[in-house]
This record gives C-alpha cells, structure tokens and sequence, in this order.
C-alpha cells in the first residue's frame, strides 16, 4: 500500500516538473489523435450529409451496419492495417507500418462507423423544415445540406470530440500499427502498458492521470457543447 | 399575359392521389389566392408550381416554356421565386443573417446583401431587431422575418402558404398590411393558399377553389362567392342556403323552381324537369312584418325558428315551407320585432337565385 502511495506521490512529481517524457509522449498522443478524428471528421460529416438528404435502397440497413461497427474492436482495425502496411502487404512498399501515419490511419477508420452513425443521428435531429425552407429560399442541395449542418454544429462537435476521446484511449491499435517505438509512435496507452509490464508503476501512473485528465477535458467540453 | 401555366397536374404519394389534374393559369402581377379545407392539395399544388417537387403527371410552363423535368431549367427558375412554408422555421444566427440567406446563396455582393437586408427590415418595421437572435422572437415576428427573408429575394412569384394561419389577430393584420404594401410596391405576381376565405377575398384579385385534389372553380372573388359553381364550394365558401329543387318550368331564363311544394323564382338557363340546388346569400334576404310592396319576386311567410346573434348582426332561421337562413343588423331586427315563433314575411329577388345543376 506504502509503495503505492509513493508511486502515486511520484506521479504527481512527474507531472508538475514537466518530465521530458511525458510531455512528448502526451504531445504525440495528442497530435495523433486529434488528426485521426479530424481526418475521420473531415470524411464522415460530408458523407452523413449526403446519406442522410438522399434515399437509395439498403438506406436503414446500411445505417444498422454502421451503428453495429460503433463496437469494432480496435484489434481488428489493427489487423487489417497491419495486413496492408506489413512488407508483403498491398501497400507494404510504402514502408508504412509502425509510423505515426500507420496509427492515423489505423484510428481515422477506427472513428468511422461512430463518427459518420452519431453525424447522421445529428443531421436526423435538425427540424425537417430547415431543409425545406432553405430549399424554398433558393438555396441549391449542397447549400441546404451546409445550413442543415450549420444547425446541428453542436451535435456535430460533440460527435468529434466523442471521437477523440475514443482515439486517444484506444491502445490495442497504437500497439499492432504503431509498434510502440520510443520518441516515435509511443502515446499514452501504449506506453502506460508498456511501463505496468516493465513494474515502472510511478511513471505509468503518472500517465494515467494525464489520460484521466485528458478524458475529463473532452468530457467537460461535451457537456458545455450538449447544453447549447 | 400568363406567367405561369399548369397543365393536368397529377401528384401521388405512396400511389395516394393528392393531386388529380389540375390545370391552372397565373398571370403575371396577380395576387391568386388557393382556397380550399385542409387537405385539400393547395400546399402539395404551391410546392409543385415552385418547383420544389416534380409533378407525378402534367407539365408546368413558365414564361411559356416548359420547365417540368430538365433540373436544371427547374433550378434556375425556382431562383427567381420564393416560398413562405405554412411551418416556418428561423435559422440559427440573428434576423439579419435569416433575412440575408437567400442573396447569400444567390451569391449576391456582400454590400447588395446588406443593403437589401436593410431596407426589408425597415419596411416591415423590425430595424430594431436586426442584430436580434431570431430564435427569440414571438410567432408573429418570425412569420414577419420568414415574410421578409422570401421579399428581400425580390422575387417574380411569391408563393405564401397559409401566411397568418398560426397568428393572432392582430400579428395577422401586421403580416397582411405588409404583404399588401410590397405587392403594391413590386407588383409581384403571389400565389397564396388559405383557409381563410376572408382573406383570400381581401389579398386576391383571383381566387382557386381546390377540394379533394380538384380545381373546382377559379375566377374572381364576387363570382365565387355569388355564384359558385358546385355544392361543394357552396358550402365552402360560406353560403348557408342551398336548397334542392327540380326546375317546373322555363320562360326566357325566369325559372320556376319547386322547392318541397314552394314555387321559386330564379334566373337560369336550366331546363323544365332538371334537378337544381337553388342557392341564396342570407344577406340577399330581406324581413317584413307584413306583405308590403316589393319588387322582389319571391315573398313567403314564415316562422321564426331561431333567432342568434353574432357579433353586431343577428342571424335568422325562418321555417318558409323550407328552411331559410337571413342576417338582419340588430338595429332593424329591433325595428321589425323578430322573435322566436314570430311570423315574418321574407322575400329576395330572383337575381339573388343562383342555379347549380344537381346529380
């Protein structure tokens, strides 16, 4: 109990002197996944405007699709991007795997399903006559989607920073793709169960609390978003 | 000269008919009122002479030409028109921004857009409310700001569905006088959709009977109201008299009709034998208390069935033979002494008559 104490007193110390460290190793996590969901975002907004304002056969079933990948376990985006990136993958002679971008990519299809599903349920939120009335005011179908989609901005940011939330505490992915090579792909979850393994509880539990944080603050900013 | 032109118009929604054929003229820089209950098809038939909606059969011309099906062509017409939803809905952002969007998405200069903005805001009396986040306006301050986001468009047709329907009275009037003011202003050309008779009367030069999906008359408001041209607009419009009879005999249009035993005189070109629904405005009717001099052709005595009042008019049911419905002010009801089981002798003319055939 004693030695937990000190690793936790520890922590705190690694913290507040701003350890070299943890300061990379939070500032890639953070650079990651904030590019991932921002790629995801910058994908799936568009795509849940076009889905939800045009009908085509297989509409509601392909909604179902994307809502049952929301629970896609990360180790299979892994999988899969492995697969691609590993030497003699498809994509092999990119020399892609265990870099950053593997991680980006991997996460940005990881947020997919629940950033283009929550996006939908967003667009599907806004009054119907929005939609309508732009249409009556002259508006073309691109212009009515936009002000539908001005509508719901705040739907839409609590959708990204649910993503980013996701991206920034999912390890099992960071782990396969990124391979957890120190200064280069190693992030908070990686390195949190790396350092547990190693018995390195202070310095595992100092980024444990800088993930807590971080989860806290994105939590924080969706509920301000949700009261709006 | 015709702007726009409708041609057999059909719309189905799910095989359901709303729509059945209806072909229809607008003229450019009239005011065309659509009346007609609830249901009846006016919103369906607005959206499809916008453009918002593709008609299921029937063509629409605009300017004479033909824009039903080439989207293009659809869109670049439907710019120059705007559309004021029965359910409005503001957009996000304050009364400027709402009134702006339209120009916006026309990709006007930002200069014409505010100027424009500007003077619409004045006109309709909300400069005030410019930089106002329109969600927290009043009912009647956004249907001024729908109102107002359609004008500054300054659109050829104006499509209004149901503009005061959700209003008191006295927003109702507001909308109304500026609805007036810039049709004056602009001589636009307006297509509106009411319930409202009243107002249809009072905006329109025109007005369209729809019912069921049918266009069932369409002409001026006195010949609507005075005339109309089934039992069903009868009703509609408020006429309270429509009683059925069978034509006995015809003497140059001086037609006798018998109604339950009672001889009618009306003018109509309808034939001896033809079954007619004889109609009477109740405001055509006038009461004695004794059988004077009249020049009007149909006098009958009666009994005072009901006496009511409305407003500052008194309305009469009186047993003639067949029941008859009359509207008096209360100063003459007073006069004539009009109570409830009192005889009176009431008389209209026979050009107060309007025939309609019957099935």
């Amino acid at each position: 109990m004693e030695e937990l104490w000190r690793a936790v007193v520890k922590a705190f110390e690694l913290i507040v002197s701003l350890d070299a460290e943890v300061i990379d190793i939070t500032g890639r996590s953070l650079l990651i996944s904030a590019t991932s969901c921002i790629i995801a975002c910058a994908v799936c907004f568009p795509l849940a405007g076009i889905i939800h304002f045009s009908s085509f056969p297989g509409k509601r079933l392909f909604i179902s699709v994307v809502q049952t990948l929301y629970s896609l376990p990360t180790v299979l985006v892994g999988l899969f991007i492995f697969v691609l990136l590993s030497r003699s993958g498809p994509l092999g002679g990119l020399g892609l795997l265990f870099t950053p971008l593997a991680m980006v990519m991997g996460q940005a299809i990881f947020l997919c399903p629940i950033v283009l599903g929550l996006g939908i349920s967003a667009l599907r939120a806004v009054d119907t006559a929005i939609y309508d009335v732009a249409m009556a005011l002259g508006a073309n179908r691109v212009q009515a989607t936009l002000q539908v989609m001005k509508e719901s901005r705040y739907a839409l940011a609590m959708t990204a920073m649910m993503g980013f939330g996701r991206a920034i505490s999912e390890v099992g992915l960071s782990l396969m793709v990124g391979g957890n090579i120190k200064g280069f792909t190693r992030t908070l979850t990686t390195a949190i169960s790396l350092e547990t393994s190693r018995g390195n509880l202070e310095f595992a539990i100092a980024l444990g609390i800088i993930l807590l944080l971080l989860a806290l603050m994105v939590n924080m900013i969706v509920g301000w978003l949700q009261q709006r | 000269m015709t702007l726009i032109e409708a041609r057999g118009l059909e719309k189905y929604y799910q095989s359901r008919p709303v729509l059945k054929g209806v072909t229809l003229q607008i003229n450019s820089g009239e005011v065309l009122a659509l009346i007609g209950p609830r249901g009846a098809g006016k919103t369906t038939l607005l959206r499809l002479l916008d453009l918002l909606e593709s008609p299921s059969r029937g063509e629409i011309y605009f300017n004479g030409v033909n824009v039903t099906s080439s989207e293009r062509l659809r869109f670049f017409v439907r710019r120059r028109m705007s559309f004021v939803t029965q359910r409005t809905v503001v957009f996000s952002g304050t009364v400027a921004d709402n009134i702006a969007c339209g120009l916006k998405w026309r990709g006007e200069r930002w200069q014409m857009v505010s100027d424009r903005v500007e003077s619409v805001l004045e006109l309709i009396g909300m400069s005030q409310y410019a930089n106002r986040d329109a969600r927290t306006l009043s009912v009647g301050e956004t249907q001024l700001v729908a109102l107002a986001r359609a004008l500054v468009i300054e659109p050829e047709v104006l499509f209004l569905d149901e503009p005061t329907a959700n209003l008191d009275p006295v927003s109702a009037a507001r909308v109304e006088a500026v609805l007036t003011q810039f049709i004056r202003l602009r001589n636009m050309t307006v297509v509106m959709a009411t319930h409202d008779m009243l107002q249809g009367q009072r905006l329109a030069g025109r007005i369209a009977v729809i019912m069921g999906g049918q266009l069932l008359q369409v002409g001026e408001s006195r010949q609507i109201f005075c005339a109309p041209a089934t039992k069903e607009v009868a009703e509609f419009v408020g006429v309270e008299n429509i009683l059925p009879g069978k034509v006995d005999s015809n003497n140059g249009s001086l037609a006798v009709i018998d109604i339950e035993g009672i001889k009618l005189e009306a003018i109509t070109a309808c034939k001896p034998g033809e079954l007619v629904w004889a109609i009477v405005r109740p405001e055509d009717i006038t009461f004695a208390k004794v059988r004077g001099y009249t020049s009007a052709r149909n006098v009958f005595p009666g009994r005072i069935q009901r006496v009511a009042s409305v407003g500052a008019l008194v309305r009469i049911e009186v047993d003639c033979g067949f029941p008859l419905l009359g509207v008096l002010t209360k100063r003459s009801a007073e006069d004539i002494g009009v109570e409830q089981g009192g005889e009176v002798y009431v008389s209209f003319k026979a050009t107060a008559v309007h025939v309609i055939g019957r099935q």
